[in-house]
Order: structure tokens, then C-alpha cells, then sequence
């Protein structure tokens, strides 16, 4: 039978971590995502599955414990928001040159510098584009509900173990906070060392066996022919992510006119958005991209070729809004709508938005 | 005079088999400069890794500096951490892998400066590692800069009329500042630039990873070494120096456990 729990998302998130026969979480505490690392300590989590979990002094001393579990082909997590996401950046950079496997979460508050405790959607940019040094990419998933906070860290460490490459949950503070039904997935073992060395031996660090080549993690590579080369495979891994692992939900597009492109809190919003538009005799469609990166990029060109104008709407100041106008390349218009700085935009906001952009412009 | 196993007799003696190296070093040429401590060091750790029976079991870590390419000398499994993160990045191996033996090498501008956070927090958790800290007072990779262990009035590129401790604060004695710990069993500061103490710092490396074996907490070794380019000396010069002028501020010995 399926359990269903009533849980706060970084609460659902926390369990299914247990749950995915996760190896270690590290975390330090940050507002709005410290119940992830609260409700693990409550459970204990080394009595029931053997998983470790450990407040560490700092985010960066967090992201880089996962970075040491991850190298050892262990699954390995961690959470935090935005300002401890900024200091983690460093590690994250090194944690996909040297193509570990992981699970990052942001749940994100507003911005810049301390900002506020509240909700946003303002790290678009950072998870999507970078946030650390050099040429590299995150598998961003974004849940809009409690639920896809629990399915995503198992969806999340799958990817990351498939491609060998870091995955990354861009959450905000109502998913996080917010209580919804949830199903939880139902408990995995954790892997073996037997298993971890037979299914990543070829690369994790386990201790250099009589019988096989040494395993080094590094991102470092001192001749530029080495590193150009490098660079050249991580972005052919990332081309076959973007072929492969795009994802995103739509909702009433079939005989949309306008188009919503909202990822996270802003599609649940925008869902209520929709039916005020359609009471007011609008028929406007919802693309979610459930994928940050690999951006559904041209599952937005085909909808352009339908509509007459899309809003992107974010609480943010307009991140994700450039990469839709790179989809539409200005086949249609597209506009910006958001709150921002902790602000929650309200159906009837947005549904207004629609028309003051796109409808009576 | 310390004594030699074989006689002279027996070296000049064709055939003779003086020094073996270890079958954990890879035999290559090293990215070190001529009359640099880092080699003494990365032998005798891996003598003691081989002689211990645990490469099989063994995980290393390398920091940011001179020694960031020590996986390309040691021939274990190994990871290459973010500068200073390499006692984090040993926690998170040694949490996964509670019965591998875990060690990181790391230098002063590593462990002391960028790095001083998670070698107290790793210290004071008392994860069974062990840490290698080179201290040679200076930055040796990015072209020989003022360290926190540099000495006073010492010169160094940023600090080129002599390190001022009005400005910049006096030497950092992390290694005595990491024996307060609880977390901490053993704690020790030798040198390699001597026969003898090649020899008392290969027990101490014993010692420590058998420590840390035995699950009694973190083991630290401060090895106090020369950097010959950074100082802008001659090798046997400045092996002269340390001896007169980093010794009497770096006391060997035993310091905890």
C-alpha cells in the first residue's frame, strides 16, 4: 500500500534521502531549508539504512566532505540556500571538472548578500549558468511540489550517476516549506562496498587493488592541450544530457493562444493564473520545465509557433526569461512578470500580468 | 652520527643493494625543485604505507600548492582537493569509509592560512586521519609570497623588506594551537633535512597512521622543511638556514601523544 504522509518539502526531501539509500548528507544550517538537516539528525539515519549525516563548520566545508564521499562512488548530498550555495560554488566548480556524482539543493530565499528568509526563484542564473569558475554545467531539476521534492533525489542521483556529473535541485522557500500530501518512495538498500567497487571501481577512489589501475579525482590539468581536451569531453557529455534528460510538464497548451513559462512556486501560482485568465475568456498555457539545464528549449520554440506572446514568470528580476527570449529568438514577444527580494506574486498578479504584457500591450 | 644499517665497506661494494625504493612511489621524475624537502617527505609516507600492508586500503589527499601533483608521485588511489579543504574532503572519505586509512599532505599556506577552518573543525571532530603538514614559511607554488608561517623580518616577495608582524601578525603555531584539541591524539614537528631526522620522522609517520588505525583520533605531523627557490638560497644553504633560523621558532619533538 502507498504511504501518503503530510510533510513539509524539506522535510519529504530529508526522508526520501534516507529513503534513495543515500551513503551522506552534510549540511550546515541555513534558513529556509534547516529542517532537511534537523529532521535527519532527529531519525538517526545510521541506525535505519547506516547513512551518515554530519553538521559540518561550514557550507564549504560541507559541499567538500560530499566531494571526498562522492570520489569514493558513495551518494552523497547536501543543502543549503543561496549566500551558503555562493560559498559551496568553489567545490561545485571542482566537483564537475573532476566529474564526481552528487546532489546539491538550494532552496532558495531572496537576494543579494543576506537578503531575506523568504521565498525566491533569484539563483536561476547561479545554478543554470554557472555560479563557479570555468566551463561547466549542472543537471538543474526544479520541483514545484512536495512531492517532486521527495521523487527528485532519487531522480537527481540517478542522473548524476548515469552522466558522472553533478546534480542540483533548485527548490525555493514555499516548496520547502510548504506541507503537501506526499507518497514516499519506498526504501532502497545502500549499496555495498562490494557493489559501489563493482558498479565504479574504474574511477572512485576505494584503494588501489593488486589487480587494477590507481583512480585519481582531479580537476587539475597543468598543459592547456590536457584541459582543452577535458573541456571538449565535458561538453560532449553535456550535449548528450541535453539530447536525453530534458524535461518539462505543459498544461492546457493545446489550443493556448498565450503561453506562461514558469518553473518551481511560480507554476503552481500560474495554474490558478490560467483559470482567472480563462474565466476572463483567455486561453493561456503553462510550459513548467522541470529541467533548469537541460532547458526545454525546443519544446518553447514549438509552442512559439502557436501563441502570440509568452510571459515568464519568476521571482526573480528576469533570469529564466533569457532563456526563453533565446528559445522564441523574437518569433513572438516574451515578457518578464515576477515579485522579487522575498515577495510572492498572487494568482490575480499574474493573471493580469498576461493581459497588461501580452494581450492589451 | 647516526649509524647506517650497511657499513661503508659494504656500500662501495658492486651489487650491494643500499636503498630500495618503495614500490608505492612511482618511479618518474619529480616536479620538485633539487634540494626540496617534498620528495624526503612523499617517501617516507609511502614507506610507511607499503611497510604497514594498507595500499590496498589507502586514500590520499592532495592540497593546492607544491605538492598538488604528490598523486603523480604516490602510487595510491588519491583525490585532489580545493585549496585548504583537504582535511573536509578527508571527513567526507573517512565517513563513507570509516576502516580505509585516510591521510592528507598539505602545506602552510594550505592548512594555516585558507585552510585553518577545516583543520581545526577536522582536529576537533577527532576524524581518525592523518594530516602531513609541510610548513617551509612561504608560498612555494605561486612563486615564493609571504605564508603564515613565515618568520618575522623574514623576505618574500610580498613581504619584500621582511615580514612585518606589526602588519601582518606573528607566525602562526598551528601545529601547537591543534595539540589543545580533545580530538587530537598525537601531535609531533620533525624535519627531514638530516639523515637522523629522516628517520625519526618515518617513525613518527608510523605512529601516526597506526593511530589513526586504531580509531584514537587525529594524528598530526609538522614537518619542517626548506623551500631553497622560494628562499632564494642554495639547496645546502638552505638547509643551513632552517636549521638556524626556522628550528629555534619551530622546536622539534613530540608535542601531544
Amino acid at each position: 500500500m502507498e504511504e501518503v504522509h503530510l510533510m513539509k518539502g524539506n522535510e519529504a526531501l530529508a526522508e526520501a534521502t534516507i529513503r534513495t539509500g543515500v551513503d551522506a548528507y552534510f549540511g550546515y544550517p541555513i534558513t529556509p531549508q534547516s529542517e532537511v538537516l534537523e529532521y535527519l539528525m532527529n531519525e538517526q539515519p545510521h541506525l535505519r539504512t547506516g547513512m551518515a549525516v554530519l553538521q559540518a563548520e561550514s557550507e564549504l566545508a560541507a559541499i567538500n566532505m560530499v566531494y571526498g564521499a562522492a570520489a569514493c562512488g558513495k551518494k552523497a548530498i547536501t543543502s543549503s540556500s543561496g549566500p551558503g550555495i555562493s560559498l559551496k560554488a568553489e567545490a561545485i566548480s571542482y566537483i564537475a571538472g573532476a566529474e564526481l556524482p552528487c546532489l546539491i539543493v538550494n532552496v532558495v530565499r531572496g537576494g543579494a548578500g543576506l537578503g531575506t528568509i523568504q521565498p525566491s526563484q533569484s539563483d536561476y542564473f547561479q545554478a543554470v549558468k554557472g555560479g563557479g569558475h570555468g566551463d561547466y554545467k549542472l543537471i538543474v531539476l526544479a520541483p514545484a511540489s512536495v512531492q517532486e521534492m521527495a521523487d527528485f533525489v532519487d531522480l537527481g542521483f540517478k542522473l548524476a550517476f548515469k552522466y558522472r556529473t553533478p546534480a542540483f535541485i533548485l527548490s525555493d522557500g514555499v516548496i520547502g516549506q510548504m506541507m503537501e500530501k506526499v507518497i514516499l518512495p519506498p526504501q532502497q538498500e545502500r549499496l555495498t562496498d562490494a557493489q559501489v567497487d563493482e558498479l565504479y571501481g574504474d574511477w572512485a577512489t576505494l584503494g588501489k587493488k593488486k589487480n587494477k589501475p590507481r583512480n585519481v579525482i582531479t580537476s587539475l590539468a597543468l598543459k592547456p592541450e590536457i584541459q582543452e581536451e577535458h573541456n571538449h569531453h565535458l561538453q560532449r557529455k553535456y550535449a548528450e544530457i541535453t539530447k536525453n534528460e530534458t524535461r518539462f510538464e505543459k498544461i492546457n497548451c493545446d489550443d493556448a493562444n498565450y503561453l506562461i513559462v514558469a518553473y518551481g512556486a511560480s507554476a503552481r501560482i500560474s495554474q490558478k493564473a490560467i483559470t482567472l485568465a480563462k474565466e476572463k475568456g483567455l486561453k493561456v498555457g503553462i510550459l513548467r520545465p522541470i529541467t533548469l539545464w537541460p532547458f526545454p528549449t525546443e519544446a518553447i520554440q514549438e509552442m512559439a509557433k502557436q501563441v502570440k506572446g509568452i510571459l515568464a514568470v519568476e521571482m526573480s528580476a528576469g533570469q529564466m526569461v533569457e532563456d526563453v527570449r533565446l528559445a522564441v529568438n523574437g518569433k513572438v514577444p516574451v515578457e518578464h512578470y515576477g515579485r522579487f527580494g522575498g515577495m510572492i506574486h498572487s494568482p490575480t498578479e499574474v493573471c493580469n500580468a498576461v493581459f497588461e504584457k501580452l494581450v492589451n500591450c | 652520527m647516526e649509524q647506517s644499517t650497511i657499513s661503508p665497506e659494504e656500500i662501495i661494494k658492486t651489487g650491494t643493494v643500499a636503498f630500495k625504493p618503495t614500490k608505492a612511489m612511482i618511479d618518474t621524475n619529480m616536479s620538485y625543485c633539487p634540494g626540496c624537502g617534498h620528495g624526503v617527505a612523499h617517501r617516507l609516507v609511502m614507506e610507511v604505507v607499503e611497510e604497514m600492508g594498507i595500499i590496498e586500503d589507502t586514500i590520499g589527499i592532495a592540497p593546492v600548492g607544491c605538492s598538488v601533483l604528490a598523486y603523480d608521485f604516490m602510487d595510491i588511489d588519491m583525490q585532489q582537493a580545493a585549496h585548504g579543504r583537504a582535511p573536509a574532503v578527508a571527513t567526507g572519505i573517512k565517513r563513507v569509509f570509516p576502516n580505509k586509512h585516510v591521510f592528507t599532505y598539505q602545506g602552510d599556506g594550505d592548512l594555516a592560512a585558507i585552510g585553518t577552518s577545516e583543520t581545526i573543525h577536522a582536529c576537533n571532530r577527532g576524524e581518525n586521519i592523518v594530516i602531513i603538514f609541510v610548513n617551509n614559511g612561504i608560498y612555494g607554488m605561486t612563486g615564493g609570497q609571504l605564508a603564515p608561517t613565515t618568520l618575522p623580518n623574514m623576505k618574500t616577495s610580498t613581504s619584500p623588506y621582511g615580514r612585518d608582524v606589526d602588519m601582518t601578525g606573528q607566525p602562526l603555531k598551528i601545529t601547537e594551537m591543534v595539540a589543545l584539541l580533545p580530538g587530537v591524539a598525537f601531535v609531533t614537528r620533525q624535519a627531514v633535512h638530516k639523515p637522523g631526522l629522516v628517520r625519526k620522522t618515518k617513525k613518527a609517520i608510523k605512529k601516526a597512521f597506526k593511530i589513526a588505525e586504531e580509531k584514537k583520533g587525529l594524528a598530526f605531523i609538522e614537518i619542517v622543511s626548506n623551500c631553497n627557490s622560494g628562499w632564494k638560497m642554495r639547496p645546502d644553504a638552505s638547509n643551513i638556514w632552517l636549521e638556524e633560523n626556522m628550528l629555534p621558532f619551530y622546536p622539534l619533538g613530540d608535542i601531544k601523544g
